[in-house]
């Protein structure tokens, strides 16, 4: 039962067997140890009766869709109707949402299930899943430790096998980290390729939902699916979807790979290094060439990330005021006494810790006197960043790169320093700053057991060529993904 | 210090609302009226994951008003937000445009009474409108069929100097939206809003006053009104030594003064940014320049010509001018009667009355242009006489029937007959001896009694002028 999500959905198709069946497996199992983990916020409590449905018109002999019978993890940040949809937030805490996202419609006409959504960072502002407002997620590979984040709750449902898939969002890397820590492969695709509607909103332009599965020909299925121009986005792109699955190639003879310096330079944990170095070995010995590429600007791409994410987020995060929907304080021993209090009050109980960092860091660069030398300078350096990487891959068809500087790192441990939280992002922001595509591919294990992936990106739209690399070494590094004892 | 030594600069922001089918961002209803919260769209309520998209309409229209004043049209522009809390606002901010907006530097031509004048159109932009907040008691009721309605803001120079103009400028404005039929300038319902930015200082002065904005002036009476009654607070105000305090002000038209919001106005820092949401307008010049094609003649260049080619004096072709479809109909008249001052005095007195009362518009009057045409016709020719032509106009109103058959139906056909008169009248003086004899005396004013004894005993057919020559010469002649 612990294929991937290509072969079960081979099965159902093949009638070896149905998807009340799978749906049975993995909902009693998420049902049953999630205590352990806290992968979920939400399970669907309509699951197995969805199942029943589909097999009856599967019966019938209708055709459902290339995903027919997988079930998706989604991360409680896109909207699904009628299913709970928190953010991981106080704020949202009983909001139900009367739409879906447009990903998660897609992904039903396909065929597909929604098993529940996952947990996250609240309002996707982490990397470690301790922001949540409904309790920390653990590492299924060490549970003392964290699972990354902001979608910390889907990596850890894919690897504990309580879900064959999921689907994150990712603004600074908060798939391709989260893959990492989890040992799992997570794509962050080309900014336009999935539509953003009916996802709750964090840096509007750097958000992007992607896949998280057990295999590279599953992310590849799945965003031929989700990938395509939705006319609810005004971001999203008319580029054509490529049969990306079907297209899947793992020959990289003659594939040029960039290794940035600065990516490799002084500091970078031993261990990450070792894989990453494997990995670099690996794709030479298959053919590849390597080629040593320039990103001078990398070091600007935390700070500028800081600054243009949570300006963004602060003025997207102003709708949660209280007065149409969400968590709204109560006044019952006198009325507020101006607009204003309503408002603080309310937001002050609904937000955590982070997020109101953010929304102020980001009112402040934003605000009268300070635009200029914070927000408007960002953007420009953003132009320039991404500028240099258009040039770099005029000269290689991927970069490779460690996707986190460590493997996953204790509950706890970071969470009292912001700052040094924010430095997990310092191999993936420039992705989302660039708008490029970017994807996580386990590479191995520490000595302590826990997952470290490596990083691959590719120019714009081309997600192929960065899959196929993937596919490449994925087969070489022979990975087993073999899912860890959580309990039977 | 007399008022002479004093100048008032004016400038108004005018908001424009679109007549489009849907909202500027979402596929709601646009339109006014709607059930509480029925013109309602995740979209436009601002709900969790919701994004805007543009309407294309929306841009077109906003495009016309801008070619129409005139302006440069960006081909390229920005939507910012500009963010505040307010209930009414969903999503804690506004769509608009701020750095790159979609129109600039345009003018709007107008005459106050005899004189043109000239004001600058230093931007128009698009942005969405908010929801209408209701103040109920101690709660406040929020309704959001309003929010994302579309809107062109149009902000003119401080250039004019009274409220007479600024009351002009307005006039004109909403001229113009309704021949390019985008906005349907219903200042009441608020589809077209005015906002006045005023401030004074002493003539020869380059710097300008601080400056006050008063809002909420629901009619063009009003905001004549008001900018004139604060003009001259400011006045008073420095001349007693105090200084202006920059702030909002509504007026109050009962008492007939402005008066300071009761809320706390602080300089909002709005935050602006680019909308990382929306995609950067982006228009070719074609399509620009076959927009252009597309404009009506405009109201300004409709009341010159009236007044050059038809003689219409300035001020009432102004009002024929108001509607395109009053000016249609008033050609059609003027053309087909062959006496263009008459046709604008029926249209502007008799027939503008007529719509206001029965609350139609001019294609919906029972009375057809060429009828009209055809009764003026009937008054120049000498079949009716004006005042019979006033009852006869009455008729076709009521029944839709054209004017022969009104008045033949009612047997009013004047009578000229020279003979005819001649008789009653030398019947009417047979009658009246006394009356005659107090004329010829040197009572001048005895003649109205013979005049209105002729009509009476001619059952008011009579023409006056025939009446009033022969009249003449019989009582200033000796039999």
């Amino acid at each position: 039962m612990l294929q991937d999500l290509t072969a079960t959905v081979e099965a159902i198709r093949k009638k070896q067997t149905s998807v009340l069946e799978v749906a049975e497996y993995y909902y009693s199992r998420s049902k049953n140890l999630d205590s352990k983990i806290g992968a979920f916020i939400t399970l669907n409590p309509n699951i197995l009766e969805e199942a029943r449905a589909l097999d009856k018109r599967i019966a019938s002999g209708e055709d459902l869709g290339p995903l027919v019978g997988a079930q998706f993890a989604i991360k409680d940040l896109l909207c699904t109707e009628g299913l709970r949809t928190t953010a991981g937030s106080k704020i949202l805490a009983q909001f139900i949402p009367p739409y879906s996202a447009t990903l998660v419609d897609r992904l039903k006409k396909s065929g597909a299930l929604v098993l529940g959504k996952t947990n996250l960072d609240e309002f996707a502002m982490g990397s470690s899943t301790e922001t949540s407002a409904f309790g920390p997620c653990r590492n299924p590979h060490r549970l003392d430790c964290v699972p990354g984040g902001s979608s910390g709750g889907s990596a850890a449902a894919v690897a504990a096998g309580f879900s064959m898939a999921a689907i994150g969002t990712d603004t600074g890397g908060s798939i391709r980290q989260p893959a990492s820590f989890c040992g799992i492969v997570g794509v962050k695709p080309t900014y336009g390729r999935v539509s953003r509607y009916g996802i709750v909103a964090f840096a509007s332009s750097l958000d992007q939902a992607g896949p998280m599965t057990k295999s590279v020909r599953d992310a590849a299925l799945i965003l031929e699916t989700i990938c395509g121009h939705d006319p609810m986005d005004a971001t999203s792109s008319g580029e054509t979807v490529p049969d990306f699955a079907n297209n899947l190639n793992p020959e990289v003879k003659g594939l040029k790979v960039g290794l940035p310096a600065e990516y490799f330079a002084e500091g970078l944990d031993p261990e990450v290094k070792q894989v990453v170095e494997k990995a670099i070995g690996e794709l030479k010995k298959l053919g590849a060439q390597i080629v040593e590429v320039s990103l001078p600007l990398t070091e600007m791409a935390v700070p500028i990330y800081y600054l243009i994410a949570t300006s963004e987020a602060s003025s997207n995060l102003s709708r949660y005021d209280g007065v149409r929907f969400g968590h709204r304080a109560k006044f019952d021993d006198r009325p507020p006494e101006d607009l204003e209090e309503f408002y603080s009050r309310t937001r002050g109980e609904g937000f955590g810790a982070e997020v109101k960092r953010r929304i102020m860091l980001g009112t402040y660069a934003l605000s009268s006197g300070y635009y200029e030398a914070y927000y408007r300078k960002a953007c420009q350096v953003r132009r320039l960043l991404h500028d240099q990487f258009i040039e770099v891959f005029k000269g290689c068809d991927v970069i490779l790169s460690p996707t986190a500087p460590t493997p996953a790192f204790r509950l706890g441990d970071r969470i009292k320093d912001p700052l040094q939280m924010y430095l997990n992002d310092i191999y993936t922001t420039s992705t989302n700053l660039a708008g490029l595509p970017g994807m996580n591919v386990p590479g191995g294990l520490s000595k302590c057991g826990l997952p470290i992936g490596v990083q691959l990106m590719a120019g714009h739209f081309c997600e192929q060529k960065m899959l196929n690399v993937a596919a490449a070494l994925e087969q070489a590094m022979g990975f087993n993904q073999g899912v860890p004892n959580v309990g039977s | 210090m007399s008022a002479h030594d004093w100048e008032a600069v004016i400038g108004l922001e005018i908001h424009a609302q679109l007549l489009t089918e849907s909202k500027i961002f979402s596929s709601d209803c646009a339109r006014y009226g709607g059930g509480d919260n029925e013109y309602v769209h995740p979209v436009s309520l601002g709900m969790p994951g919701t994004l805007p998209v543009l309407n294309q309409k929306a841009v077109e229209y906003s495009t016309k008003i801008g070619l129409a004043l005139g302006c440069e049209i960006n081909s390229r522009s920005v939507f910012a937000r500009k963010n505040y809390f307010y209930p009414d606002l969903a999503k804690g901010y506004q769509i608009s445009q701020f750095e790159e907006p979609l129109c600039r530097q345009g003018a709007l031509e107008f005459y106050v009474e005899e004189t043109l004048h000239k004001v600058l159109i230093e931007r128009a932009h698009m942005e969405e409108d908010a929801g209408k907040s209701i103040h109920q008691g101690d709660a406040t009721l929020v309704n959001y069929n309003r929010a994302g309605v579309p809107l062109l803001e149009i902000v003119s120079g401080p250039d004019m100097r009274s409220g007479q103009e600024a009351a002009e400028y307005a006039r004109m404005m909403r001229r113009v939206l309704l021949y390019l039929e985008v906005c349907d300038g219903n200042l009441e319902e608020g589809s077209m809003r005015c906002d006045c930015n005023v401030s004074v200082r002493r003539k020869g002065d380059s710097k300008l006053g601080t400056k006050v904005e008063l809002k909420n002036l629901n009619s063009f009476r009003f905001i004549e009104k008001a900018i004139e009654y604060e003009i001259q607070r400011q006045i008073d105000t420095i001349e007693a030594g105090e200084s202006i305090i920059q702030e909002t002000r509504l007026y109050d038209s009962a008492k007939n003064r402005t008066f300071s919001m009761r809320s706390k106005e602080e300089a909002h820092d709005y935050r602006y940014f680019p909308d990382p949401d929306l995609l950067p307008i982006e228009l070719t010049d074609t399509w620009i320049e076959n927009l252009k094609k597309t404009l009506p003649e405009l109201p300004l260049a409709r009341q010159q010509r009236f007044h050059r080619d038809y003689g219409i004096p300035l001020v009432d072709a102004a009002n024929l001018t108001e509607e395109k479809d009053l000016a249609d109909y008033f050609e059609l008249v003027a053309k087909d009667s062959g006496n263009p001052r008459a046709a604008g005095n029926w249209i502007m007195v008799e027939l503008v009355r007529e719509l206001r009362e029965s609350k139609c518009t001019v294609n919906e009057a029972p009375v057809l242009a060429k009828d009209l045409a055809k009764m003026i016709r009937m008054i120049d020719d000498g079949q009716i006489s004006g005042k019979m032509a006033k009852a006869v106009f009455q008729e076709m109103w009521k029944s839709g029937k054209d004017p022969e058959a009104v008045v033949k139906a009612k047997g009013m056909v004047q009578m000229s007959d020279e003979s005819a008169i001649l008789d009653v009248i030398c019947d009417v003086m047979a009658k009246n001896q006394a009356q005659v004899e107090e004329f010829r005396g040197g009572k001048e004013k005895v003649f109205g009694f013979f005049v209105g004894q002729v009509m009476k005993a001619t059952k008011g057919q009579a023409n006056p002028e025939v009446v009033n020559r022969l009249l003449q010469e019989k009582l200033k002649g000796s039999s």
